[in-house]
């Protein structure tokens, strides 16, 4: 093609330095304030600074930073998946269940009983255009339901038969635990997947425009359903690895833990309408949650509530800021 | 032969038949215009043509053999592409992500190789025009950037054949020359190319053919070049030429006897909006239209908007009937007697899920209302009054605004701006999208209104619209005035030329 | 541009499912109860019925409102809590200023709900959730996570006490749904509140105080949810801020929902979300009945919600 002379290029921003700077504050806020939190707490709380203590923090935040992993894909494509917080309970029932059978079935059949209900949930909104809330709200009571069948109405605990798989979620490397470990490989997996593949990149459309997504030949649907999958296998995954933490499989847990994923997302920066936001961000958001947590622990005699307080209003306030920050970028 | 034909092919949507026997044939190598008015069929037959719709009769034929395209994404990879009015790309994406989306370069381990996919993009957005740094977000750039960024994806797929749906409405003169560069590029390679425009200069410049459609018919099919411009209209709007000749385009009366000598019932002074607006001023006279003139995005819209309170403004002063509108909202504004009716009736216009009743009534339920309670039958009465005066078509006042057509949707809204009272109205784009015999009626009746003394500021894209409508248009580019055209020199030449001198003229960076 | 110029005729094939499909169902459902479910119509059983459905349909009205704007209200049963947990401290200043000081909570709980949608422009669902998270751990807090027996004659009457044979708590339910319908049909509120959840930008060009109504509605919401705290501690004679109003908000939504609200607003089937609370609990009351496990309940209510939103799905129209 002939090269034109005419340039079109008129650009909308005149101060593209101080775009740059809202634009590091918003993906990288929630860093900083981690930095910020992390030195409080290490300056006012000696076991605090403990290497221990590091892996105490961060094996406790393994199964909640999968869940909102899972959260992270299904919130840059504009939906919302409130199903996780029961099917890591169910998750973590059935892992406890199949420990029975070995090792492997333990980790393989919640992974895919979740990834089933993943699979209707993103079939429903897909196809049927029905709202991701909720659909995703009667999976949460669905997958509820199912737990509770399994587990004579939540009385029956099973307990982790296999030794293996026990030790799989007790034992560390390098003071850290095994489930971390896995942890880790899954996020650097997600971040690839999100940042350096065409799946990736088509997450993002879709968020960004769903109708521009599909004109673009995105295949929109296929997308949709396989970040719900995700979703549902991720938290299938923390279900068992809580299991093997805890060494049964625990109905009374994962109350609220889909909305504290959703904290954890937003407070790392995604976007909740859709088609931005980064795998780092979430992992400062749930670190901080997890951070927060652990130094209400450190007080000792504050009651427990006092975090959910705290959470909240963090939550707010980061919310709010970001609101602030997108206005601020759009009047400049 | 042709590269893409439809013969004999219809169309029918519950309760309109939208293409009816239309046949179109496109060469490649071809400009081919397609014109008509709303509603004329040319979208549905877009629609047909990339896979968004099927046809319900007819045949489709693509490179000779006849062919079936299920969805937009079959018909592009059989290498038909288009580009829509409104641009279709992922605005907080980066430039170069939405380029290559689902095309990205990979390295060996199959994952996207960012740099090169950035080298790429860069390279080849220099030949549209486009020298900015890939790498930022989309929405940052200017509409006409985004248009050209549209334009090189569409092309990059090994198009045979490309379709541009009004590809100028948002593009500045500099940019439509790029275009037209590469307009004439693809002509050169042998490409077929679909060109919907209003616009007839550009239409005469840089097409081949021509296809008139109207009422879902073709009137007219040929060689642009033999086909007289006043003949075109003609066609198109279905009059008699010399009726034409004789009347204008418009259902204007002509002008309005406005009292020269009356106070401004709206004053505008030093109006500025950071980077849109810079120092508006201009007065509407009762009785007295004025047109504000201008391409897309030169601070139109955002005028108007402003007066209404709907738009942050940073200086300048609006005084109504002598009386200063501070801070101004949309409920201040209302209550001072402005009446905007927006551009975009469906998403800041109507209410298209609630009735006919409850959208005339919406801006004035307190006075409808006793101490917080709604009487039905005040409602009633002003409802029937605004029905039967700007003879709203519906079932009844029950029926969701949502299923009226156009011209009854903008009739409603006009309701509801009227029930208000207002002393000065507003209006971007009052015809935009209806059928020709309403927009007739909506013009007679901005003239009655006038003619009852209301001040009326009149936004049109539609160069006859304006001059007719208008006693004085108010030239803008930019967000500033650029001129004014008063008495006998309100006249379409007169209108182009303040806007073309003044797109010459203008040296700054346009911030659209 | 085409389609704009055709006129639409509403379909009438679908829409009576959403409409009334839940009464369908009630008919149905009660019908089947009456031939096989023993004691059913026994005056006892429907009394408990209605006395548990009550704080549900209440809750429900509030979350009716805010979804008819295109909201949600994720924070009611926080509301709840915190309503349950002021009781008992002002319970000592008489039995008016505990409730009002209750009815305050909510009112604050609902306008910073309020502003954050309408002022700060989060969506709602973000916004709530701060408070939804927050709120139940502040009445943790103000209760230092103890169980209070509430022991006043006055609530205990609110939560248990009969007026011409009805419980107190059903009469003032049925009492909040007719100010609800009320309000929904006759007031300039009520139908700004429809418009803004139709089309906030263009009800908001036309001049009407959006902001405003919006705040309004998060707060008349919470203010409801705090009733049916106060009334859940009058029932139960105790206050638990750790148990009360817990999930209550899916139960609400449910409710709604079921009962034919779109949740893409404007528009509020105040009668349906009656309806469609009764339906949810005859439901569990049935499975109960022929000794069904509440695991089951729940799978079962899951599809009830799918098949309720399915059928009330918005019409591919563009």
């Amino acid at each position: 093609m002939t090269a034109l002379a005419v340039p079109v290029e008129t650009e909308e921003r005149t101060s593209e330095r101080s775009d740059r700077i809202v634009d590091l504050v918003q993906r990288q806020g929630a860093l900083a304030v981690l930095v910020v939190v992390v030195i409080i707490a290490a300056a006012a709380f000696p076991n605090f600074r403990g290497y221990d203590n590091a892996g105490t923090i961060l094996i406790a935040a393994a199964p909640p930073a999968l869940i909102a992993l899972g959260m992270t894909f299904v919130i840059i494509t504009g939906g919302i998946d409130l199903s996780v917080g029961s099917l890591y309970v169910l998750g973590g029932v059935v892992s406890a269940y199949a420990s029975k059978w070995g090792f492997l079935p333990a980790l393989l059949v919640p992974l895919a009983l979740c990834g089933l209900v993943g699979v209707v949930n993103g079939v429903l909104i897909a196809y049927t255009r029905m709202a991701p809330f909720i659909v995703t709200l009667a999976a949460l009571l669905g997958a509820r339901g199912l737990m509770r069948a399994l587990s004579n109405e939540g009385s029956t605990t099973y307990l982790v038969g296999d030794d293996g798989f026990r030790s799989f979620g007790t034992g560390s490397f390098l003071g850290i635990g095994y489930p971390v470990w896995l942890v880790a490989v899954v996020f650097v997996l997600g971040m690839v997947l999100l940042s350096r593949t065409r799946f990736g990149r088509s997450v993002y459309a879709v968020g960004g425009s769903e109708d521009a997504a599909s004109l673009m030949g995105v295949a929109v649907r296929r997308t949709k359903v396989t970040v719900y999958v995700m979703s549902g296998l991720l938290a299938g995954l923390a279900g068992g690895i809580n299991a093997a933490k805890l060494g049964s499989g625990v109905t009374v847990l994962g109350t609220g833990m889909e909305l504290d994923a959703i904290a954890a997302v937003v407070i790392g920066g995604t976007l909740l309408t859709g088609g931005a936001g980064t795998i780092a961000g979430t992992i400062a958001g749930v670190l901080l949650l997890g951070v927060i947590q652990n130094m209400i622990n450190q007080v000792g005699n504050v009651p427990s509530s006092y975090q959910q307080v705290i959470s909240g209003a963090f939550l707010a306030v980061v919310v709010v800021a970001q609101t602030y920050l997108v206005k601020l970028r759009r009047r400049t | 032969m042709p590269i893409l034909e439809v013969t004999d092919v219809s169309k029918v949507f519950p309760g309109v038949r939208a293409l009816d026997g239309v046949s179109f044939a496109l060469q490649p190598g071809e400009v081919h215009a397609l014109v008509g008015e709303n509603g004329a069929g040319k979208s549905t037959l877009i629609k047909l043509l990339t896979g968004v719709y099927q046809p319900d009769g007819g045949e489709l034929r693509y490179r000779d053999e006849p062919a079936r395209f299920a969805t937009p994404m079959d018909a592009q990879r059989a290498g038909i592409s288009t580009i829509y009015q409104e641009v279709n790309l992922v605005p907080l994406m980066s430039v170069a992500h939405n380029l290559f989306l689902g095309r990205e370069p990979r390295n060996a381990f199959g994952l996207v190789d960012e740099r090169r996919m950035i080298r790429e993009a860069s390279e080849i957005l220099v030949r549209y025009g486009v020298t900015t740094d890939v790498r930022r977000p989309l929405g940052t750039m200017a509409l006409g950037a985004q248009q050209m960024v549209a334009l090189a994806r569409a092309v990059m797929v090994d198009a045979k054949v490309v379709i541009m749906d009004e590809p100028t409405s948002s593009l500045e003169p500099r940019e439509v020359e790029t275009l037209f560069g590469v307009i004439r590029d693809l002509h050169a390679r042998g490409i077929g190319i679909v060109y919907v425009s209003h616009r007839l200069d550009e239409l005469y410049q840089i097409c081949d053919a021509v296809t008139i459609l109207r009422d879902g018919k073709v009137v007219h099919t040929g060689k642009l070049a033999e086909l007289e411009r006043i003949k075109l209209v003609s066609l198109m709007l279905g009059r008699d030429m010399s009726a034409v000749r004789r009347e204008g385009f418009t259902g204007f009366a002509g002008d309005h006897t406005g009292a020269a000598d009356a106070p401004p019932v709206l004053r505008v002074t030093g109006l500025s909006s950071r980077h849109r607006l810079h120092d508006i001023s201009f007065a509407v006279r009762p009785g007295e239209v004025v047109g504000l003139g201008g391409l897309l995005g030169a601070g139109r819209s955002e005028t108007i908007k402003a007066i209404g309170g709907a738009y942050p403004v940073d200086a300048g002063e609006i005084e109504v009937g002598g009386r200063t509108l501070k801070n101004p909202t949309p409920v201040r504004a209302v209550q001072a007697g402005i009446a905007v009716q927006p551009e975009d009736r469906k998403a800041e216009g109507i209410v298209a899920g609630l009735s006919i009743r409850e959208n005339i009534a919406l801006a004035v339920l307190p006075r409808m209302a006793r101490w917080g309670l709604v009487s039905d039958r005040r409602i009633d009465k002003i409802v029937d009054t605004y029905m039967t005066r700007l003879r709203i078509k519906a079932s009844g006042p029950d029926q969701r605004v949502g299923d009226l057509s156009g011209g009854n949707q903008q009739k409603v809204l006009l309701a509801r701006l009227l029930a208000t009272q207002p002393r000065v109205l507003l209006l971007d784009e009052p015809t935009r999208g209806i059928d020709v015999g309403a927009k007739a009626e909506v013009q007679a009746l901005i003239d009655e209104l006038a003619a009852d003394g209301l001040g009326v500021v009149l936004v049109s894209s539609d160069a006859e619209e304006l001059v007719e409508g208008a006693d004085r248009v108010v030239v803008l580019r930019d967000g500033a005035v650029v001129g004014e055209l008063t008495g006998t020199n309100v006249t379409t030449e007169a209108l182009l030329e303040t806007i073309a001198a003044a797109a010459v003229s203008s040296e700054e960076p346009h911030d659209n | 541009m085409t389609t704009e110029a055709l006129v639409r005729r509403p379909t009438f094939d679908r829409a009576w499912l959403p409409k009334y499909g839940v009464y369908a169902a009630i008919v149905l459902l009660v019908l089947y109860n009456v031939a096989f479910t023993p004691n059913f119509l026994a005056w006892s059983n429907l009394r408990i019925q209605l006395v548990q459905v009550a704080p549900i349909v209440i809750v429900a009205l509030g979350m009716a409102l805010v979804i008819g704007t295109e909201g949600i209200d994720l924070s009611v049963g926080s509301v709840m809590a915190l309503a349950a947990a002021l009781i008992p401290l002002y319970l000592g200043y008489g039995v008016i200023a505990a409730i009002l000081v209750s009815l305050v909570a909510g009112v604050v709980v609902g306008l910073i709900n309020g502003v954050l949608v309408a002022r700060v422009g989060l969506q709602p669902i973000v916004a709530t959730l701060a408070l939804f998270v927050g709120g139940r751990g502040l009445a943790l807090v103000i209760s230092h996570g103890q169980l209070k027996d509430v022991r006043n004659d006055d609530l205990i009457f609110l939560g248990s006490g009969d007026f011409l044979g009805l419980p107190m708590l059903v009469w003032i339910a049925a009492l909040l749904v007719l100010v609800v319908a009320f309000v929904v049909r006759r007031t300039v509120f009520g139908r700004r509140l429809l418009a803004v959840g139709g089309n906030r930008a263009a009800t908001e060009l036309a001049g009407v105080p959006v902001k405003r109504v919006l705040i309004g509605v998060y707060v008349l919401c919470a203010v409801l949810a705090s009733i049916a705290g106060l009334l859940a501690v009058a029932r139960i004679q105790s206050s638990d801020a750790s148990s009360v109003g817990l999930l209550i908000e899916l139960s609400a939504i449910t409710a709604v929902v079921v009962g034919g609200t779109p949740l893409t607003g404007g528009k509020v089937r105040v009668l349906g979300t009656v309806a469609g609370a009764l339906l949810m609990q005859l439901v569990i009351a049935t499975m109960i009945k022929h000794n069904l496990q509440p695991s089951t309940t729940e799978m079962a209510q899951a599809v009830i919600i799918l098949v309720a939103v399915y059928a009330a799905r918005e019409r591919k129209s563009r």
